[in-house]
């Protein structure tokens, strides 16, 4: 085996782009494996352990272009190497005849006054630099990139909020403003629903359950997940909130996050207070008995209650849900009892492997009112148990892939599924394992076609593991979305899998199977 | 105040600074999408925003590029260079780009100045020439110190006519040679009798014939009018004059008819400048150099005011710090070639033409002369983005010199220093290319970026400032 790089000093592509190349060059005939990566110290260690790294990686400094291949022979490996600079500098000449491409916002704004919101997915360490330059010059800002300090949240934050304008970020993966999906988000109809979220994925969860019982949106607007923490103090949500309370197509609104500090909660109930129209508010997992009555109030913990309850609203319905969730929880229950004869008494856990860390943690917010076991995960609840290590599964255990430490240096889950792949075949290894969960979210910035790659991973990792590995899935999106959900769910059910209505309802059956023991 | 619920039910418009991906997916539902080439900023260059004598570099520059708008050039009459350049005398030769003595001339500049002292009577032949220059009898000097300009080598000689171009708004001048044409001249370090009888000439006929005329006109020619017409009309005016030149011609065409009795000479005269289409690159860079003299010494400025190569050396300074010269060494141009010369006779870049960039034209307005794109080696779609992307290094935009393909957007106006070290965005520079040796003349002509060396040194001492 044979491992050659190149570098290419002071040359900068994004980590999607540079994530295709690789992908090209791995379809090579003769090439065992394949990185092209920005030379920063995390994507160094990947590509340590993936074997990759040589002697050209030593003088590296992140703003340097390192491509290494590994083959069975030399001439395979060069060949390999002539061919990322072919493609990359395809991806250069397509630039140079199309459309002038600015290089700073300040260039952009130039030519296109009409620019009115700017997103941001560069790395974090210049992430903040770019939304300042944004704002400053009166952009909205949906700011994708994490590694953001705290800090610079709120300084940004309160800038906009003194601005009239949105501070959506860091790590807000989804908004939709205008109906126009912004980072990953799904197509939905216009409605009365205006949601605020500090959960990317609960923003695409909810809004797609509304959209599948005919409910559409006025905005779905991002905060990022720190922002009800005690430091931000909510400043996102609350301007929202605001925003969406005097605007007058929103007639239903939406607040959705991880329980936030008290003090902010108090302020984000003051302020739902102020306003006649009927809020429903899931905050994930806490405590919502706790919580103050209001009139236009009604409180949840789950994303998948709160979109029922939305719904309900909007519909003209009663605010109560739960007959309909007996219902159906009790057709889990039998669907369960089935599949749970299929089991071998050594199959005893459950493995999550999330591409959405909100669906991650929904999913453990069910378990723990259902298991008397702990869930492990690398993303836990509060108080809950964490994983030693993020890479090896631990009895139950939950990970969410799209967290920091497997994000470094190279792209969303939702996008590259690579590693979820890796993780699911390795799973699939353990005969201790019952069931999978997954989730698979679609719509625009995900996947063009992610049951492409996930459906054959899950039928070869259902060959190898000798015993009925079950697989359990939701899909998070609409018939519209380019990925159309029936599309993806007919491809699930090819594979083998068990596809429920939600994610909630994935992790119901899920529990159900590995709860009170094997059968 | 704007409020959050102002974008409401407005159409987007999206700005994308990151991931292709998230542009592909916004554009796809049909909203515009403005996807920046990205790039991340250089290691160690920090935000400059005041001096540490705590002057504010924005007000600084706006005042810059507020002078340079507003000042006007007008060709208000000529003269002989030991007259009228201030500073001049017998023994001093003038020469494009920073300062430089004999011993590191590159070819064309030593075969001008060669040339010049034949052309002055001070030596008979380059050998007598090459040892009086190198004697130390000879003060050389760049044009830059002494409120002028000069193309390729830029040798001013003390007989040398001049034109005299004056800032009206804020009183100060700026001298040029008249232009010789291209081909063998000494501009570009062409020696020999056609050369020495062309300049002759140039003093005897052109020159007197030209200063009547104008002497005719009070109010003299404005210049900085015909810049901006010539830019209408597929000029850049610094390697396409066509435009401008025949601009010229009907400008001072009535004057040179009613102030010229001799109908040959006359005749003569117009076929010369009708025959060089270079010939207003002799009246487009005075004219920039009369606008950015009258910014200089604006405290706390980022903007440069000069950039400048004597063939050796590259060299700028800043309206800050007008005295002094941050240079490095001179790049090699792309270009193209007339027949039987190739790259490996190429002088490195030379001249003070590129006082056309500095004030906001020449290359600056690539996207005004697609026709130059053939002549410099490109296409007319690279001559537009090559405009587009210097409005990402300058500080401003002028109000009259405008760009018809651009929507008549003025054009990028002001080099910032700090724009150049964040962004590594290059001033874009055309340029014609002199025979490395002295006595060939003009070789072909090209494009090149500034050298970054330059930038940078002058980005270290605004720190300092």
């Amino acid at each position: 085996m044979i491992t050659k790089a190149l570098l290419k000093p002071s040359e900068y592509h994004d980590s999607v782009s540079l994530m295709l190349v690789a992908r090209e060059l791995s379809k090579l005939e003769g090439i065992r494996d394949a990185a092209v990566m920005m030379a920063t110290e995390a994507n160094k260690s990947i590509m340590a352990e993936a074997g990759l790294l040589t002697a050209e990686a030593d003088s590296a400094t992140p703003n340097d272009l390192l491509i290494a291949v590994s083959a069975e022979e030399a001439s395979v490996a060069e060949a390999a190497l002539q061919k990322a600079e072919v493609l990359l500098k395809k991806k250069a000449a397509a630039s140079e005849t199309g459309e002038f491409k600015p290089k700073t916002i300040r260039g952009a704004l130039a030519s296109n006054q009409a620019a009115n919101v700017a997103v941001i997915s560069v790395a974090g360490r210049y992430a903040t630099d770019e939304a300042w330059e944004a704002l400053t010059r009166g952009l909205h800002v949906l700011l994708f990139s994490d590694n953001v300090s705290l800090e610079d949240e709120i300084a940004l934050k309160k800038y906009a909020r003194d601005h009239g304008l949105l501070l959506m970020g860091p790590g807000a993966g989804t908004t939709i403003l205008n109906n126009v999906a912004l980072g990953f988000a799904n197509v939905l109809p216009r409605g009365p629903v205006g949601i605020v979220s500090a959960a990317g994925t609960g923003l695409q969860e909810v809004s797609t359950l509304l959209a599948r019982r005919g409910v559409g949106i006025t905005q779905g607007i991002g905060t990022g997940g720190r922002d009800l923490k005690k430091e931000v103090g909510g400043i996102m949500m609350l301007e929202a909130l605001k925003a969406l309370q005097q605007d007058d197509a929103t007639q239903v609104l939406v607040l959705v996050s991880k329980p936030p500090a008290a003090e902010v909660v108090k302020t984000i109930l003051d302020q739902v207070a102020a306003s006649v129209k009927p809020t429903v508010i899931c905050f994930l997992g806490g405590d919502v008995s706790a919580l103050p009555k209001l009139p236009n109030l009604i409180a949840t913990g789950t994303l998948y209650e709160c979109a029922l309850l939305a719904a309900n609203v909007v519909q003209g319905q009663s605010g109560n849900v739960k007959e309909l969730l007996e219902v159906e929880n009790a057709k889990l229950a039998e669907q369960a009892k089935a599949l749970k004869a299929k089991l071998n008494p050594n199959q005893r856990y459950l493995r999550g492997l999330f591409s959405g860390g909100t669906l991650c943690y929904e999913a453990q917010v069910i378990w723990k009112e259902m298991l008397d076991v702990p869930v492990y995960s690398n993303a836990p609840l509060p108080g809950g148990p964490s994983l030693q290590d993020s890479t090896r599964s631990y009895q139950h255990t939950t990970v969410d892939l799209g967290e920091e430490e497997f994000t470094v240096g190279r792209p969303h889950p939702m996008i590259d599924n690579d590693l979820r792949i890796r993780r699911l075949l390795q799973e699939a290894r353990d005969p201790e394992v019952a069931v999978l969960l997954l989730d698979v979210v679609i719509g625009y910035g995900a996947h063009p076609d992610p049951l492409s790659e996930l459906g054959p991973a899950i039928r070869q990792a259902k060959a190898l593991a000798e015993r009925e590995l079950l697989v359990v899935a939701s899909v998070t999106g609409t018939e519209e979305d380019p990925q159309k959900l029936s599309t993806q769910i007919a491809a699930l059910q090819a594979a083998g899998v068990i596809v429920c209505e939600s994610n909630a309802a994935a992790a119901r059956l899920t529990g159900l199977l590995v709860s009170g023991g094997a059968q | 105040m704007t409020k959050i619920n102002d974008i409401f039910g407005k159409d987007l418009t999206v700005v994308n600074v990151g991931l292709a991906s998230m542009a592909q997916s916004v554009s796809a539902q049909g909203v515009k999408v403005v996807d920046l080439d990205w790039q991340p900023p250089k290691d160690g260059i920090p935000h400059l925003r005041v001096t540490q004598s705590g002057v504010s570099m924005e007000d600084a520059n706006q005042e810059v590029v507020s002078r340079i708008r507003r000042g006007g050039a007008f060709l208000v009459g000529m003269g002989i260079a030991r007259d009228v350049i201030p500073g001049m005398h017998d023994h001093m030769i003038l020469h494009a780009g920073p300062p430089i003595e004999w011993d590191r001339m590159c070819g064309p500049t030593r075969g001008a100045v060669m040339g010049a002292l034949i052309y002055e009577g001070l030596a008979k032949d380059e050998e007598e020439a090459a040892k009086l220059a190198a004697s130390g009898a000879i003060e050389f000097s760049p044009c830059h110190h002494h409120q002028s300009v000069g193309p390729m080598a830029g040798v001013v000689s003390p007989n040398m006519p001049v034109f005299i171009l004056e800032n009206k708004t804020f009183g100060n001048r700026a001298y040029c040679t008249q232009n010789e044409g291209l081909g063998k001249v000494l501009r570009y370090g062409g020696m020999g009798p056609e050369v020495y009888a062309r300049l002759k000439w140039m003093e005897t006929d052109l020159y007197p014939a030209l200063d009547r005329a104008l002497q005719s006109l009070p109010n003299g020619i404005d210049i900085k009018s015909l810049i901006a017409q010539a830019l209408h009309m597929g000029d850049e005016c610094h390697n396409r004059n066509r435009a401008a030149t025949s601009l010229f011609l009907r400008a001072i065409g009535p004057a040179l008819a009613r102030t010229n009795q001799d109908n040959e000479t006359l005749a003569k005269v117009i076929e010369f400048i009708d025959r060089n289409d270079h010939f207003f690159l002799n009246l487009s860079m005075p004219a920039g150099k009369a606008m950015l003299e009258a910014a200089e010494g604006v405290e706390g400025s980022t903007i440069i005011t000069v950039m400048a190569r004597n063939g050796t050396d590259f060299g700028i300074r800043l309206a800050s710090m007008p005295e002094r010269w941050f240079t490095a060494p001179a790049g090699k141009v792309q270009g193209l070639y007339f027949p039987q010369y190739t790259d490996a006779d190429a002088n490195p870049d030379i001249g003070d033409s590129t006082i056309t960039e500095t004030a906001g034209y020449g290359g600056m307005a690539m996207a005004a002369a697609p026709a130059i794109t053939q002549f410099v080696g490109g296409t007319p779609q690279l001559a537009t983005q090559t405009t587009l992307e210097m409005y990402e290094i300058t500080f401003g935009e002028h109000e009259n010199l405008t760009i018809p393909a651009l929507n008549f957007r003025g054009t990028p106006l002001g080099i910032d220093v700090r724009k150049v070290m964040e962004t590594g965005i290059l001033p874009q520079i055309n340029t014609g290319i002199a025979h490395k040796n002295p006595g060939v003349g003009m070789v072909g002509a090209g494009i090149l970026r500034a050298p970054e060396k330059c930038f940078k040194d002058a980005f270290e001492a605004l720190q300092e400032m």
